[in-house]
């Protein structure tokens, strides 16, 4: 099963690399990965996706718990959570094609930031499985170039995760 | 405040950790550090000939006193020569602090030389690691990274310092932290009580209990407690390989080692419980045979530090997380309140049935007279000479396994081995920490003809500071663990396992300036041993030839449950 794994850690040299070395040594696999430091400049927020069992995802919680720098961390898909990744995808965009994907960016609700004769950038923001269905309905014939920035989540309601 | 250097202050530090001994070898980016050792006696270096042996010799003495180990290499070859060592002290969650010279900032990335990326080669293998980035920032990283080595599970730190953080001529303010605290890092203090509760009720209900004691017994300082607890119940108890002398090993309740080499009697009681509580053991793959069909009928209790050893390869059915000390001492208590008794009546008939497996196949071997003599029987000298008293430490192998079967160790931290990581090379450089720890003890390293020439150069060490470890090197002139699984599983094809041209270590002992001695015949064993270890201050190497076809039993049949052994080469379970 796909999870969404949120950590908050220290915002230090080698940290990151703790995390990663952590998932290849044990041989887990990691799916997304995003990470940015948050409000307070000594933390980072880190979100990744992976999928597995939930055995092997508490021996992932875990472990990554062990972990020095690794100071909370949540597994979003336990409740009720918000999940949004950023795309931005060139497309073709010659003859008929060019009325077809406008109205398809419009159908998703995204935006045409870029504008060629023949090219398209539109750039996209929703649950991965959105980000998906978008690169179905435009074809990936007519696809140039992908680029996903990795899940972000976040708990709904009043659960947070902070210090 | 005082002003220091960058190495004054790891110095400083080291004596405010109240460190004894460092072991290690300088080179080009640890000089600066070298030289403020030198202008002070508090804190003694001692010299080995490989960086692998100053991580084995640290962890040899972390493990016989409890204490941290400190370690000191200098960048490149240096550090990777420790990362074995490191690895070994991980595997088995020892305490280490190991200090690597790192090449100056300002050079760091360029591929200087003897530049490596130290932090990230060794970082599967360490609790944690740091880099200093600026001299200031010494006291605190001494302060943190000994206390994360020694709490929670402990495990070996290592700290990366590039030369210019350690230069003479830049001195900084210098106090040493009185405490430390970390956000992100709080091991467990108390086991859960309700947990505990609930465990004192499985144990009173219990028909068939076992009791499977592990490593973490030894080094959560766990050991009395526990056989209090053993002795209160009577219920039997098993060790792991690690675990080892947390209950006398002379006990009647002690069935003996369990797994992989484990006694008939131990692995079958596991097999036919209703109720393990396995206590600081990680129910690893040498103890379990295949997880689906482990004990079948059995209930888990697992007591760890670590939650990550808790269900990882076997589901407990009472995870307690906690110090193994303290929720032993609880678990005592609440009997006492509880005025809980066992099911006297069950166990009576359990330990009859125990008793008919001990009578049916107890540990033996066969002798043969006009043969040649047989590994078991040098351990079982080497137990007679020493009275059961001594530190054994030992290399990887069938002599691993044969000490760990014939000599009973009733104390913990008495048998010092590499259990998880299985490092050949590991016995004598341990032994002479041991020896620095206690000077006074009896230590004999049980090696063999393989083992021990892979660190083969710290006799040299052992001369050097008067270390009169005794070596028993059990030569049965082939990799003896290797050649068996050949032997079992190989049809025999002894694919590059045998020891040709080995060298006349009598004299290779002698050469060093140590007592050689050859025995090749059993009547001659004893009188040899008593020799040996009369010779209270000299290293004795014992070279002594054995049966180089004896295979270690019993052995637990691969992919099997716990009760399927071999238990002689013809017969089996």
């Amino acid at each position: 099963m796909r999870r969404i794994i949120s950590i908050l850690m220290e915002n230090e040299p080698g940290a990151l690399s703790r995390v990663i070395g952590l998932f290849s040594q044990r041989g887990y696999n990691i799916e997304s990965l995003s990470v940015a430091p948050t409000e307070d400049s000594t933390l980072s927020r880190l979100t990744l996706t992976t999928f597995g069992n939930d055995l092997k995802i508490e021996q992932i919680t875990k472990h990554l718990n062990k972990l020095i720098e690794v100071v909370k961390l949540v597994d979003l898909t336990e409740g009720a959570h918000i999940e949004r990744e950023l795309m931005l995808i060139k497309v073709k965009a010659t003859g008929a094609q060019r009325a077809e994907v406008k109205r398809s960016v419009d159908i998703f609700r995204g935006q045409i930031v870029d504008v060629t004769s023949t090219v398209y950038t539109v750039q996209l923001t929703g649950a991965s499985d959105k980000l998906d269905a978008f690169i179905g309905a435009i074809g990936e014939t007519q696809v140039l170039e992908v680029v996903r920035s990795g899940v972000s989540g976040i708990s709904r309601g009043e659960k947070v995760l902070s210090l | 405040m005082e002003m220091l250097s960058g190495a004054e202050m790891v110095v400083r530090a080291l004596q405010d950790e109240g460190v004894e001994y460092i072991f290690g070898y300088p080179g080009g980016s640890v000089l600066h550090i070298y030289d403020a050792l030198f202008q002070q006696d508090s804190v003694s270096h001692i010299l080995v000939r490989h960086e692998q042996a100053a991580t084995h010799a640290a962890d040899g003495y972390a493990r016989a006193t409890g204490k941290p180990g400190v370690v000191m290499v200098t960048s490149g070859p240096g550090a990777t020569n420790a990362i074995t060592g490191l690895a070994t002290a991980f595997m088995d969650s020892i305490p280490m602090i190991v200090l690597s010279g790192q090449v100056r900032s300002d050079w760091i990335g360029d591929d200087a030389f003897q530049e490596t990326d130290m932090i990230g080669v060794s970082r599967p293998v360490v609790k944690h690691s740091f880099m200093v980035r600026d001299a200031k920032d010494i006291p605190e990283i001494m302060k943190k990274a000994f206390y994360i080595a020694t709490t929670g599970r402990p495990g070996p730190v290592l700290i990366d310092i590039p030369k210019d953080q350690t230069a003479p001529n830049v001195k900084n303010p210098y106090e040493y932290p009185k405490k430390v605290k970390m956000r992100s890092y709080a091991p467990v203090s108390r086991g859960h009580s309700g947990q505990i509760r609930k465990a004192v009720e499985e144990l009173m209900k219990a028909k068939r209990p076992v009791i499977y004691a592990g490593g973490g017994v030894i080094q959560g300082e766990g050991s009395e407690l526990l056989t209090k607890l053993a002795h209160r119940l009577n219920f039997p108890v098993t060790n792991t390989l690690m675990g080892l002398g947390c209950f006398p090993g002379t006990d009647p309740q002690n069935v003996g080692m369990l797994g992989m080499h484990g006694t008939y009697e131990a692995n079958m009681t596991m097999h036919s419980s209703d109720v393990i509580l396995a206590v600081g053991a990680r129910l690893d793959d040498r103890v379990t045979n295949n997880v689906k069909k482990f004990c079948p009928g059995a209930k888990i209790i697992h007591i760890d530090i670590d939650p990550a050893t808790i269900s990882k390869n076997i589901m407990a059915h009472i995870p307690i997380v906690g110090p193994v000390h303290q929720v032993l001492e609880e678990m005592l208590t609440m009997l006492d309140e509880h005025g809980g008794e066992p099911d006297r009546k069950a166990l009576e008939r359990w330990w009859e049935e125990i008793e008919g497996w001990r009578k049916v196949h107890g540990m033996r071997y066969e002798t043969n007279e006009n043969g040649p003599m047989k590994p078991q029987q040098v351990v079982q000298a080497l137990y007679k000479a020493t009275k059961g008293d001594a530190y054994v430490t030992s290399d990887v192998g069938q002599h691993q396994m044969f000490a760990a079967q014939y000599y009973q160790y009733d104390k913990p931290r008495r048998w010092i081995n590499s259990g998880g990581l299985g490092t050949m090379g590991f016995g004598l450089p341990a032994a002479m920490g041991v020896q620095f720890a206690f000077p006074d003890a009896t230590v004999a390293c049980v090696t063999g003809e393989g083992s021990i020439q892979m660190n083969i150069q710290e006799l040299s060490t052992c001369l050097q500071y008067g270390l009169p470890v005794k070596i028993i090197n059990i030569n049965n002139q082939a990799l003896g663990m290797v050649r068996q699984w050949q032997d079992m599983q190989y049809g025999g094809r002894h694919s590059q396992s045998y020891m040709e041209s080995l060298p006349d270590f009598v004299a290779l002992a002698e050469a060093y300036g140590h007592v050689g001695m050859k025995i090749t015949k059993f009547e001659d064993l004893e009188g040899a041993m008593d020799e040996a270890f009369a010779l209270k201050d000299r290293l004795v190497f014992m070279d002594i030839y054995v049966d180089s076809t004896e295979h270690v039993y019993p052995m637990q049949i691969a992919d099997g449950s716990m009760r399927d052994m071999w238990l002689s080469k013809t017969e089996r379970t």
